[in-house]
């Protein structure tokens, strides 16, 4: 399982990045973790002809909080983000979500921006971006711009990405208010193994303990992670009933539409959706509900 | 037309080394077959079995995963690299072979380099920890309690050599 | 039949044997020492990739290669239709002459990933790149996956000048079985569904040959552990077997079975052969999991159980459908030697047993740990528990009713086989305390009532070990063979060091150590200081590698054969020179002396000088030098199959007693192990560390059959497992902490008391695993008898319930 043959440089700058972008036409493929792209072209499913590799740009690789948000360079290694406290504390869902992403060896290499630029429907962080509302900045030899995740997803490993763009940083809303929880969980057939279904929440709740804001999302039943904004927002007001909690969660799983493979029906990722959703949604509370 | 050859210098278990490579040559293939340090092996070539686990500047990476040419300028460190500065084996390795955690050996530099690399970080982890540090890595001889023994074995020996380093520096 | 040491060596005082031991194999491997296949770099050596058929079936209509060879450092490209003319077709066991197979399609392709034509370049990346070239015409025919249909008629036949799919249909009746059935007061019949899986090793198979013209030698070396291998490479070559030389002396990265690459081993020879250059195949993933041939049992169960009231066992009628894909080499036999233990460690005195192997468009079957035990094992556990569901009875409760007694060993099953000693229901105890079954019950309930779907699972399965040829002339009676020997040579050199030879490989078994720890023992020498080297396939004597379980039981006793005649060798030297007779002398490690007289000695030098340099003080008749070597038969064999089908097959049976205690969560139908524990005969360990480590492995082999592995197949007939993204082999988070019990009947047939162990584990997991998740659905009338138990299965077993309850 040998790639076919490939040119290969390393971009020493965001800019020289997409100037080889834009030159070098479809061809080419921006390289970072590797950890999707390379089985990919190992099994010689893909077959670019030149190779950019952006690992070694150090603008890429940071973590920085500004009002409100924390600001991730596209090239910061998965397990760094794991690891860093102030995240856990600001952004806890990435911790959350990152301890059902791959494995060790996968995290010290694989990127966040990797992870979301390649986009599977199963995979973690794009689902956060999604429950967050992230915001991707995007380069290219024309400029900047920045799309909510929502419009950053398309399709199955598709993004918005042109070929000549460049993921540049993600930034992740952190929401205010002391009262916050959060939760992530998965169904796989191994631990570290893609999601057959996925999901996590987000609420904050007010000194009575009603829901002020709140944001959930499925993961694996679709062509796309997606977040239910809406269906959250019928818990704001509420005292998050388990009733209410299962209807909300309920009523999400109607609106995938999974597909079948040999490791899941989509009978049962329907009906994991609703199981996962209200767990999630559950113990996001839970955590919310234990802090003063 | 033969494919363009990259120059690529790696840091190799201390020992700068330089190779001439293609771009898709993988930096397994570049240590055993290059570099002829054969420890380091393949299972899968696409990232799941974990026999090619290496250190890439201190951290376990799948080296089937990379091209040797995004490792220029790093350092690798293998399971050769592992033993002491005279060369013989270190607790960990020892460890192995007190507990018999490996039986063909295949997954085993693997299995080191993540065992390894979790020491580095964890003194004494729990049997969920060394789980977790290895879930990465398959092994089909084991079923892997020798190795957890192992693991175990190798932090406790660590721990008495540290206190009682500890006790001679008093 | 057998050796058998003198009684005085008490295994109450074993010296070396059954005492922890740091394996000689070990501190290479923790170095990155290992020698396998591709550390091994040949001057000049060139790389194979292949050409695999996209099709489950199809007419190969051309080739063109020109594109392919073009390409610089693309050295060759070899299709069918050189290759079969050159070479004799692979060894088949059953008597299936029209199906023939070769390393490459010969102008048909019966299965997706079947290799049409193998490239040969500088490098294998350049191989590949080559092997995208070769253009292939095929004209696609019709195609059978399922092995029910392709039983039937009218089935697309994937080789029809045989005639039909049945490759090998069997029907056996041992002891009175209507009669059984007839008079027993309950009768409940079952399927029960053993996914096609394998044990998968994490190093793929591999070989690098190379021709001497001038020695007129073709060097092999090879991942691999097989039978007659050195043999049938060379028939296939039309080679006479002194022109190939196998070397042993590679590590194989796991085999279990399965590395029986005689297909890659011809394919290389030959283009060795042909190109006069050295040249290496190693599968990649793909290659292997496809075009490997190494596939395990695939088999379908339909059994049928008559017993009392109280659950006493009357007769078993078990039909094996086992589908061995588009060809076959000795895969149909792992239906044949479970007939050593049909009837399991149970007392039932008649069992009918009819086996059929069919043919499909699917990559073909190889031997798997076990050779057919764990699948029996299975079908034959679920059915003992289904029994005790019918009656309300505790499954261990039935399990003691029938289990054969201590008293009654040696044992003989209706098929002919004699068990040669056990005391199962110690063994099944010692599982049970080690567990606290009774807490455990506890918990189980504690656990339901919680809300949980919990089930303890109990398994007591044989493992039949020693190896024996006694099933292939029962499946096929013109394969009249009954040798199934080992051998060993051991050496004291001038210097007073002691090697041992050994002639086959080893993958993981620690037979360095096994046969190091066997003479150590015999010549009361520190094991630590004797060699173990591996002879080449000409040097060698014969063999038969480590199948079956065997090689504790006969590389063991071949070492201990020829160590023991050294031994008597330095007894004659010294009586010879000390002026008494060999009854007073006294051997105590390595040293001889006249009982009674200390004084009167002579110590290991002394004698090792005589017997190399002083053959004027040697007696008569013994030859200088000190080396013996010791060549057995597997010890009760050597008969046919008698005319009512009866035989012995395997010598000695290993029993295993699983507990295992799992919980599901009913809403995500997520199976979680919690507890597991085995409880282990194997008669004597020479060194429990390797024991406990096959076991170890083997239960988690079971684990990933039981609820994680299959090779599956889409209606097309192509393969949809082919990766490790896909094919499901569990890691440390799958496999839950396992606890061993031993216990110990010795073998009155072996050396030590030994018996096998290389198959522990696997033979009862899956049984145990399935037993446990039927436990945990029984309170809601659910039922699951098909491997692996996926979630998405459990999921709908679980809603079929609910619905039917509703």
């Amino acid at each position: 399982m040998k790639a076919a043959a490939f040119d290969y440089v390393r971009a020493t700058s965001v800019a020289e990045a997409c100037e080889m972008l834009r030159q070098d036409g479809d061809d080419v493929k921006l390289i970072a973790g590797g950890q999707s792209l390379t089985p990919m072209m190992a099994m010689r499913l893909t077959r670019p002809s030149r190779l950019i590799d952006i690992n070694e740009i150090g603008a890429l690789k940071f973590i920085a909080f500004g009002e409100n948000v924390a600001r991730i360079g596209a090239c910061t290694r998965q397990s760094v983000v794991a690891r860093d406290k102030a995240l856990a504390a600001q952004v806890p869902l990435l911790r959350q979500a990152l301890a059902w992403v791959g494995h060790v060896q996968t995290r010290n290499r694989g990127t966040v921006g990797g992870s979301l630029a390649h986009a599977d429907p199963a995979a973690e962080l794009p689902l956060v971006a999604q429950v967050l509302d992230a915001r991707m900045q995007i380069r290219s030899t024309t400029g900047t711009r920045t799309l909510p995740a929502a419009e950053f997803f398309v399709g199955p490993l598709t993004t918005a990405l042109a070929a000549d763009e460049c993921l540049e940083e993600i930034h992740w809303p952190m929401w205010t208010g002391h009262r916050l929880g959060s939760a992530f969980t998965e169904v796989s057939r191994r631990h570290g193994d893609f999601a057959i279904i996925e999901a996590c929440a987000q609420i904050a709740l007010d000194d009575e303990g009603r829901c002020t804001r709140a944001n959930f999302g499925l993961g694996g039943g679709g062509t796309i992670p997606l977040a239910f904004p809406e269906l959250a927002s019928r818990l704001n007001g509420t005292l998050l009933e388990d009733a209410v909690l299962q209807d909300v969660a309920r009523e999400a799983a109607t609106e995938l539409d999974p597909g079948s493979d040999l490791h899941a029906s989509a009978g049962y990722r329907r009906h994991l959706a609703a199981v996962l959703a209200t767990r999630v949604l559950r113990a996001a509370y839970e955590e919310a509900r234990g802090k003063p | 037309m033969s494919e363009k050859l990259y120059a690529v210098t790696l840091d190799v278990n201390g020992k700068l080394c330089t190779a001439h490579v293609p771009a898709r040559l993988s930096l397994v293939d570049c240590l055993r077959d290059e570099l002829r340090l054969t420890g380091t092996h393949i299972g899968c070539e696409h990232g799941i079995c974990g026999a090619c686990s290496v250190l890439l500047d201190g951290e376990p990476v799948r080296s089937c995963l990379m091209f040797a040419v995004q490792a220029d300028g790093h350092k690798v460190t293998t399971v050769e690299g592992l033993a002491n500065a005279d060369g013989t084996p270190g607790v960990l390795q020892d460890s192995f072979c007190e507990k018999h955690a490996l039986q063909c050996g295949y997954c085993t530099p693997g299995m080191l380099i993540a065992a390894h690399a979790l020491l580095q970080i964890v003194a004494q982890p729990t049997d969920e920890q060394i789980r977790e540090a290895i879930g990465g890595n398959l092994c089909r001889c084991t079923g892997y309690q020798q190795i957890v023994d192992a693991v175990k074995h190798a932090a406790a020996r660590l721990a008495n050599d540290n206190s009682s380093a500890a006790d001679k520096r008093r | 039949m057998g050796f058998k040491l003198k009684t005085d060596l008490n295994p109450q005082n074993f010296r070396y044997i059954g005492k922890h031991r740091r394996t000689k194999e070990d501190p290479r491997f923790v170095t990155g020492r290992g020698r396998y296949v591709a550390d091994i770099a040949l001057a000049g050596m060139k790389h194979v990739a292949l050409v695999a058929s996209p099709y489950p079936s199809a007419r190969i209509l051309s080739i063109k290669t020109d594109a392919a060879l073009a390409l610089p450092g693309v050295h060759y490209v070899l299709t069918g239709e050189e290759f079969c003319a050159a070479t004799d077709a692979l060894a088949i066991g059953v008597d299936a002459p029209k199906v023939a197979r070769y390393s490459l399609a010969n102008g048909v392709v019966r299965y997706a990933g079947e290799w049409v034509a193998a490239v040969v370049a500088d490098t294998r990346a350049i191989a590949e790149d080559a092997a995208e070239l070769v253009e292939v015409e095929y004209e696609p025919t019709p195609h059978v996956i399922d092995p029910e249909e392709a039983v039937k008629d009218g089935s697309p036949l994937v080789h029809p000048a045989h005639g039909s799919n049945v490759i090998l249909k069997k029907h056996f009746k041992w002891g009175p079985v209507e009669d059984a059935f007839a008079r027993a007061k309950h009768k409940l019949s079952l399927r029960a569904v053993w996914g096609r899986s394998s044990t998968v090793p994490i190093e793929t198979f591999g070989v690098a040959a190379q021709w001497d013209a001038g020695q007129q030698i073709l060097d092999i070396w090879a991942s691999i552990q097989m039978p007659k291998f050195p043999d049938q490479a060379a028939r296939a070559l039309r080679l006479p077997g002194n022109a190939v030389r196998v070397h042993f002396d590679v590590d194989v990265g796991g085999s279990y079975g399965v590395k029986r690459g005689i297909k890659h081993t011809v394919l290389v020879g030959y283009l060795a052969k042909r190109l006069g250059m050295p040249v290496r195949l190693i599968e990649d993933r793909l290659e292997n999991m496809r075009g490997g041939d190494m596939h395990g049992p695939d088999r379908i169960f339909d059994m049928q159980i008559a017993f009392d009231h109280d659950g006493t066992l009357r007769g078993l009628k078990i039909r094996a459908l086992d589908d061995v894909g588009a060809y076959a080499g000795r895969s149909p036999f792992q239906l044949g030697k479970p007939v050593t233990a049909i009837c399991g460690p149970y007392r039932i005195a008649a069992i009918e047993y009819e086996p059929t192997a069919v043919l499909t468009n699917k990559t073909p079957e190889e031997a798997v740990r076990g050779f057919g035990q764990a699948p029996t094992n299975f079908a034959l556990e679920r059915t003992i528990d289904c029994v005790a569901r019918h009656l309300k009875m505790n499954p261990i409760e039935v399990r003691r009713k029938n289990l054969i007694r201590k008293e009654e060993f040696p044992y003989l099953i209706p098929s002919g086989s004699t068990y040669d000693s056990g005391d199962y229901h110690t063994v099944l105890d010692k599982a049970l305390n080690a567990i606290d079954y009774p807490a455990l019950v506890k918990e189980r309930d504690s656990a339901r009532r919680a809300g949980k779907l919990a089930g303890i699972g109990i398994s007591a399965c044989l493992e039949p070990n020693g190896g024996n040829s006694g099933f292939e002339p029962l499946l096929n009676p013109k394969n009249d063979t009954t040798t199934w020997m080992d051998s060993c040579v051991v050496r004291v050199d001038l210097s007073g060091a002691i090697t041992g030879v050994m002639g086959t490989s080893s993958s993981g078994q620690g037979h360095e150590t096994l046969v190091s720890t066997v003479i150590g023992e015999v010549l009361e020498r520190e094991p630590g200081d004797i060699r173990v080297v591996r002879a080449d396939s000409l040097q060698a004597l014969p063999s038969n590698s480590p199948v079956g379980s065997r090689m504790a039981i006969m590389l063991g006793g071949a070492a201990a054969g020829a160590a023991r005649k050294i031994k008597d060798t330095l007894i004659e030297i010294a009586a010879h020179n000390l002026k008494c007779t060999i009854e007073s002398i006294e051997y105590s490690e390595g040293n001889a002396s006249v009982r009674g007289h200390p004084d009167q000695r002579m110590t290991w030098d002394e004698l090792i000088a005589i017997a190399h340099r002083k053959i004027h003080q040697m007696p008569p008749g013994i030859e200088p030098g000190l080396q013996a070597k010791f060549v057995w038969e597997v010890p009760t064999g050597g008969k046919l199959p008698a005319a009512d089908n009866t035989v012995q097959i395997y010598p000695c049976y290993s029993f295993e007693a699983h507990v295992v205690y799992v919980e599901i969560d009913p809403d995500t139908a997520a199976p979680v192990l919690r507890k597991y524990v085995c409880g282990h005969d194997c008669g004597v360990m020479i060194t429990p560390d390797i024991v406990h480590g096959m076991t170890y492995g083997g239960i988690a082999h079971g684990i990933g059959a039981a609820l994680y592995e299959k090779f599956s197949y889409t209606a097309d007939g192509q393969l949809e497992s082919g990766t490790f993204m896909d094919y499901l082999l569990p890691s440390a988070m799958e496999v839950p902490t396992i606890t061993i019990v031993d216990h110990c009947t010795p073998s009155p047939l072996t050396t030590f008391g030994q018996k096998g162990s290389g198959e522990a584990g696997y033979l009862g997991a899956p049984a145990a695993i399935a037993n446990a998740i039927n436990d945990a659905l029984a309170p809601i009338n659910a039922r699951i008898d098909t491997l692996p138990i996926t979630h998405d299965a459990l999921w709908q077993v679980i809603r079929g319930a609910a619905s039917s309850r509703n």
